[in-house]
C-alpha cells in the first residue's frame, strides 16, 4: 500500500539507525534541512553525492493565462528549487 | 555545498558527535528516501518539499550518432516539488 513518509518516521530511522536520543536527532534533522535551505537561499547549490542536485532557477517574468476566464495575466519573475537524481538512486527506483 | 561540507557544518554544531556518526545520519536520511521512493512511496517534508515518483512510458528512443532506433523501457523516475515556506523563503 501507498505510504507517506513523514519528518517524524525520518528522525525516529536515524533515532534507531544510530542509537541517539530522539531529541538529538531531530535537532540534528532539522540543522540539516536548515543548512540545505540557507545553501539555497544565499542561490548555491546543493550536491549531495548518491542522492541528487538541488538548484536554484531563476525563472523570467512572462504573460500567463486564467485557464478559466482567458484573461491575460503577468506571472511574476521567480525562484524555483529544481532537483536533479544522480544515477545510483535513478538506477536503484527503477 | 557538497555532501562533505553539509557534514562538517553539523559536525561542527555538535559537538558530542563524531565526524563518521554524523556521515552515517546523512547517508540513513537519504537512504531512507531513496528506499521510501523505491516502495512506490512519497515522502512529505514540512518546511521543505515532498519527494515522490513519476512514471515515464515506454517509448521508441534513437541513437543520436546513428540513428538506429533503441526501445526505452518504462521507468520511475524521482521526482521532487518545493515546500510552501521554502518557496517564500527562496522568493524573499
Amino acid at each position: 500500500m501507498k505510504k507517506t513518509w513523514t519528518k517524524n518516521d525520518l528522525i525516529e530511522k536515524i533515532q534507531s539507525e544510530i542509537g541517539i536520543s530522539l531529541s538529538d536527532s531531530s535537532k540534528i534533522f532539522e540543522e540539516i534541512v536548515e543548512e540545505i535551505l540557507s545553501s539555497l537561499e544565499n542561490g548555491n547549490d546543493v550536491k549531495i553525492s548518491n542522492f541528487g542536485t538541488f538548484s536554484v532557477k531563476k525563472k523570467k517574468s512572462r504573460l500567463g493565462r486564467n485557464p478559466k476566464t482567458g484573461d491575460e495575466k503577468e506571472i511574476t519573475a521567480r525562484n524555483v528549487i529544481s532537483f536533479y537524481p544522480s544515477k545510483t538512486v535513478k538506477s536503484k527506483i527503477s | 555545498m557538497t555532501k562533505s561540507e553539509l557534514i562538517l557544518k553539523i559536525t561542527s554544531k555538535n559537538s558530542y558527535l563524531y565526524h563518521k556518526d554524523v556521515y552515517k545520519i546523512i547517508d540513513t536520511l537519504f537512504n531512507c528516501v531513496t528506499q521510501a521512493l523505491k516502495n512506490g512511496d512519497r515522502v512529505e517534508l514540512r518546511g521543505f518539499g515532498t519527494f515522490t515518483t513519476k512514471l515515464r512510458n515506454a517509448r521508441i528512443g534513437r541513437n543520436p550518432k546513428t540513428g538506429d532506433p533503441v526501445a526505452i523501457p518504462q521507468k520511475k523516475m524521482p521526482f521532487f516539488k518545493m515546500g510552501k515556506s521554502m518557496k517564500e523563503r527562496i522568493n524573499s
